[in-house]
């Protein structure tokens, strides 16, 4: 237990180094999460228009 | 280069390579992670700060290549038309800025215990804060106008105009007197870093690399996607 606070206190750094791995993580997920839901979203989009297409017919 | 100019071309390329990309990319990550946070030792001087090294350089490095790739693309994309460039450069800009947030975050969560600040206005600081606004200003152009071509041109002069702050950022460490020191990896004599500290800032631009690549394969799905839905559009409005 002892051990596992000293790794995370990380020296009195810990303040400086735990925000700037949590900053990277969120903004590397947002963009990730950004980028497949427009690929989703545009499929979507495409398929419905095309099915509207083929029923106007 | 030409090979690749064809959308389904394009399409039959990268689809089977997505899965693998997405795949390598986390077990980087992984490896990365632990590699930077576990298994290497703290600096002598720096303490355990050094660790923020592992995701503040590589970043700065992808903010810096991926700046690149966008101004590469934009002039394939004015002089040939080139019909994935434009789309390549419009997938690339986001990733970018975001590469250039993290090196601006992290760099500024290093200067605090370090340099005793924040943030600084010296040379390397101030062209990564230009950098920055450089990618947010391509994003907004090329969504400026209601013709993507029209957009996407305006974009192309903007990120090719801009590249002249590339070597600004990487030399201003040697051209001027900065907080931030000078570089300690891609040097004339080689790295000046211990390879026990090597190891993981490989491993993790590596993941970055990997994460780079597969996100701007999906985003350039995205694009042709929505290139293709605008062109039905245009052509049943037309009827």
């Amino acid at each position: 237990m002892n051990d596992l606070q000293t790794y995370f206190a990380m020296d009195g750094y810990g303040g400086f180094i735990w925000p700037s791995y949590l900053a990277t993580a969120v903004i590397l997920v947002a963009l990730t999460i950004a980028s497949v839901l427009r690929l989703r979203r545009l499929r979507r989009d495409l398929a419905q228009f095309e099915s509207e297409r083929e029923s106007a017919r | 280069m030409h090979r690749f100019a064809n959308p389904a071309r394009f399409q039959r390329i990268a689809d089977p390579l997505l899965p693998w990309l997405a795949l390598a990319t986390v077990a980087a990550f992984a490896l990365g992670l632990v590699w930077s946070l576990v298994a290497s030792p703290a600096d002598y001087i720096q303490s355990e700060t050094v660790r923020i090294m592992y995701v503040h350089v590589p970043a700065a490095w992808m903010a810096l290549a991926t700046y690149a790739t966008l101004a590469v693309a934009s002039a394939i994309a004015l002089v040939w038309r080139h019909p994935l460039a434009d789309i390549a450069a419009r997938a690339a800009a986001p990733l970018g800025a975001g590469f250039t947030l993290i090196a601006l975050v992290t760099g500024s969560l290093w200067g605090k215990p370090m340099w005793g600040t924040w943030w600084v206005w010296d040379a390397r600081l101030t062209s990564v804060l230009i950098l920055f606004f450089l990618y947010l200003g391509h994003i907004a152009l090329s969504h400026a106008f209601d013709d993507p071509q029209r957009g996407a041109r305006a974009a192309s002069v903007l990120a090719i105009v801009g590249a002249v702050n590339l070597p600004i950022v990487k030399f201003s460490v040697d051209w001027w007197n900065t907080l931030h020191q000078p570089a300690s990896v891609f040097r004339m004599d080689g790295p000046t870093i211990d390879p026990a500290m090597l190891g993981p800032l490989f491993a993790m631009a590596a993941a970055y690399l990997l994460f780079f690549v597969t996100l701007l394969l999906v985003r350039m799905k995205a694009e042709l996607l929505a290139a293709r839905l605008r062109a039905r559009q245009i052509d049943r409005a037309m009827r």
